[in-house]
């Protein structure tokens, strides 16, 4: 029994520190529980940054241009959201995915928001825990074909092989259209645009398809161009946007109302140019836009400036458009459907009061 | 006394209670994952695998279509892994052997070929090898329309290996039930032959006449069986025709139909694994026969078998022990290997369940759950198989 004794209290210490060891487990368990549950705003202001998941290489949407720098229309909507915070453009982290890594990786919390031109369907709103914010840019299925194929419409496909991306709605829309039209077809299909594109040059495949504005933006990518044209039909609808988690309204109202910002500032045809004047506005729209009636940025969380400091540095939707994608690019996509209501096209903001 | 129990009683104690404490913490992780996941609005369980999965697959061994189910497709990509490992195994496994018994050759040229084929493929990683295999060399090989052809029949483009296949035709049936009745009697035949044959031994035994007259006299038999069988399909493809028509590819609009197509991605893939898994079974094969002790070969030498009598009767057998572990070793990382399928778009369990299912549903953690399993139970088939095989290559000490 004496020998027993000083073994004793080593023995107290260990049980003490394993009691320690587990309650400390179960901390970080409840933790990580918790840390779900956290607001999107609050975590961002506290990192200073927005991480922002973009496409890995679509010039025009998200591409890194010879300077390492983002470019596109999908990264001038990051843009938008850490301007419409921190003041600050650059305050951005970019997390290229792939189709097949986008939703885990918004799901996970890995991204705070992700711009990368993804479609919004039903089944993805619904079943992936995930909120689409808004349509940044309407598009819709295509195909493109080897002119020397002598291929004039999508109908005259029977018998080709198609190469696509995989996980995306191309695919669906793709086999949708084939058994519609009683044309068979072989997939083939690969994670990232680059592969796509290398086997598609390689003549892998007879068909690249994707979302038109994927194919225009892949066009110019080639070695020659002008060899490959793109079909006329459109086979499907694909209203591509932005898209935050579920479960945190606040930081998905500020993603919804950044987008709307962004359309209704070309609809009060406010642009970079006139917020340089620095003239005080006058017109009560423009003055609740631009924060100085009314608190709508307050109620998002954010400052009630947020409208116009996102405007001053970025410019409006067209202005955004027309640099990335549209005239003043190599890619030259008209606006069509992605034009204002107001012009015949089918972007609408809901009025900002 | 008192003091021994007590320490045993502590000592189950403490063991329950660490048994207790992580059983607590796996539930508690899956309660909160579970709870996260409803509280994102995350759809769970197992019910996708019924729902309509609307995509193509390129290659598939069995039936498939776009309005099959995510299911089937899990049995697509099962088979199309377990096809690519299976011929990855015996491709790699008779290279290896060779590549390992050349590296101990006293030929200059076949050991130094054979260590420096090692050196090269040992020491380039795999997906090199594939990126290697697709990109530079079947990729750049003609479109459709200049296919590499023999005989008009065989076409190689950068589509994949166009081969003819038989199809049916009038003739399939009566072929098939007589080819089975004559192949019923032959059996029958050899059957009542080896019955004579065992009662002919036993009796020859006590009569001592030679073994080798009646094997002769079998022999003999079993020569007119075949002849017999010769003569039946002559006769038949003489006066019915032949039993199957041959479906050769033939150029379409954009691609050829008809044959069948063995797909770049699969011989890319096939390819990139045997050679690369070959270089390493090589190292084994080479450790395992060095392992036998120089004096079996002296002996085997000594008794007058021939080299290669003595590597197959003597060396081998006895390296095999020593090889088979590290070989199945081997063989699981093949099998594994494979789900590098998905960077050249070879439609195995990883590229289109774990991966185009997985985005479909955004069931992530159910499906990769169900395909680490699939993985894990590959992998414990293989070890088992070839446990069987080691203890049966086992003699008795």
């Amino acid at each position: 029994m004496t020998s027993a004794q000083p073994l004793a209290s080593p023995r107290i210490n260990l049980t003490h520190r394993l009691t320690k060891t587990t309650s400390v487990v179960l901390l970080l368990l409840s933790s990580t529980l918790s840390h779900v549950y956290a607001s999107t705003l609050g975590d961002i202001k506290e990192k200073g940054y927005v991480t922002c998941g973009v496409s890995q290489s679509l010039p025009g949407f998200s591409y890194i241009e010879k300077d390492g720098k983002w470019s596109g229309l999908d990264v001038d909507f990051c843009k938008a959201l850490a301007t419409g915070i921190f003041n600050d453009s650059a305050k951005v982290r970019y997390s290229p995915l792939s189709a097949k890594e986008r939703f885990t990786a918004l799901q996970s919390g890995e991204i705070d928001v992700l711009s990368r031109n993804t479609t919004w369907t039903a089944s993805r709103d619904t079943s992936l825990g995930v909120h689409f914010a808004g349509v940044m840019y309407y598009d819709g299925q295509g195909f493109m074909v080897r002119k020397d194929l002598g291929v004039n419409s999508a109908l005259e496909l029977d018998g080709a092989t198609l190469c696509t991306n995989t996980g995306t709605t191309t695919e669906l829309n793709m086999s949708d259209y084939f058994r519609a039209n009683n044309m068979q077809y072989k997939p083939v299909v690969f994670e990232k645009y680059d592969e796509v594109l290398a086997a598609y040059e390689a003549g892998r495949c007879d068909v690249l398809s994707t979302d038109q504005s994927g194919l225009f933006s892949q066009r110019i990518r080639l070695k020659d161009a002008n060899a490959h044209k793109i079909l006329p039909e459109i086979i499907s609808k694909e209203p591509l946007g932005p898209a935050v988690r579920q479960g945190d309204d606040q930081w998905f109202n500020i993603v919804k109302w950044t987008l709307y910002a962004l359309l209704e500032a070309e609809e009060l045809n406010i642009t970079k140019k006139s917020l340089m004047l620095k003239k005080l506005p006058t017109k009560p729209k423009e003055r609740r836009f631009l924060g100085y009636d009314g608190n709508i940025g307050e109620n998002l969380g954010l400052s009630n400036a947020w409208a116009r400091q996102i405007i001053q540095t970025l410019g409006n939707y067209g202005e955004i458009y027309e640099k990335n994608i549209g005239k003043h690019s190599r890619l030259n996509i008209p606006r069509n459907h992605n034009n204002l209501w107001t012009q015949g096209g089918l972007h609408y903001a809901p009025p900002f009061r | 006394m008192l003091i021994k129990q007590t320490t045993k009683l502590r000592a189950w104690l403490y063991q329950a209670l660490f048994i207790i404490g992580i059983i607590g913490i796996c539930w508690l992780l899956i309660d909160t994952l579970l709870g996260n996941l409803a509280h994102q609005g995350i759809v769970t369980g197992l019910d996708f695998l019924d729902n309509n999965a609307g995509f193509g697959v390129i290659f598939s061994l069995i039936d498939y279509n776009e309005s099959d189910s995510y299911g089937r497709v899990f049995f697509v990509g099962l088979l199309n892994t377990l096809l690519v490992a299976g011929l990855g195994i015996v491709f790699s496994t008779i290279l290896g052997f060779l590549l390992g018994i050349a590296r101990l050759s006293h030929n200059f040229l076949a050991r130094n070929i054979a260590s420096a084929y090692i050196g090269l493929f040992r020491n380039v990683p795999l997906l090199l090898h594939l990126f290697f295999w697709y990109f530079a060399v079947l990729q750049p090989l003609p479109g459709p329309k200049q296919s590499l052809h023999v005989a008009d029949a065989l076409f190689l483009n950068n589509r994949g290996l166009y081969i003819p296949t038989l199809i049916d035709n009038a003739n399939t049936t009566i072929w098939q039930y007589t080819i089975g009745i004559s192949l019923i009697i032959i059996m029958l035949f050899l059957i009542s032959a080896n019955k004579r044959k065992s009662s002919a031994t036993s009796s020859a035994k006590s009569s001592n006449i030679s073994d080798n007259k009646i094997s002769e006299k079998t022999n003999t038999k079993k020569g007119t069986l075949l002849l017999l069988f010769i003569c039946v399909c002559t006769l038949l493809s003489i006066f019915v025709g032949s039993p199957y028509d041959l479906n050769t590819p033939v150029f379409g609009r954009f691609n050829f139909s008809g044959g069948t197509v063995i797909i770049p991605e699969l011989i890319a893939l096939v390819l990139a694994l045997s050679l690369y898994t070959a270089a390493y079974i090589a190292e084994i094969v080479r450790a395992g026969i060095e392992s036998v002790p120089n004096g079996q070969k002296e002996a085997a030498n000594s008794l007058g078998l021939s080299p290669s009598d003595s590597l197959r009767f003597v060396i081998i057998p006895q390296a095999l022990r020593l090889i088979i572990p590290p070989l199945t070793n081997q063989y699981l990382n093949l099998t594994k290997n494979s789900s590098l399928a998905a960077a050249i778009a070879y439609p195995d369990l990883v590229s289109i369940f774990a991966g185009t299912v997985l985005n479909q549903t955004g069931q992530a953690v159910e499906i990769i759950g169900i395909t680490m399993l699939v993985y894990l139970s590959i992998s414990i088939a293989i070890s088992l198989i070839m446990s069987l095989y080691e203890k049966k290559s086992r003699w008795n000490q």
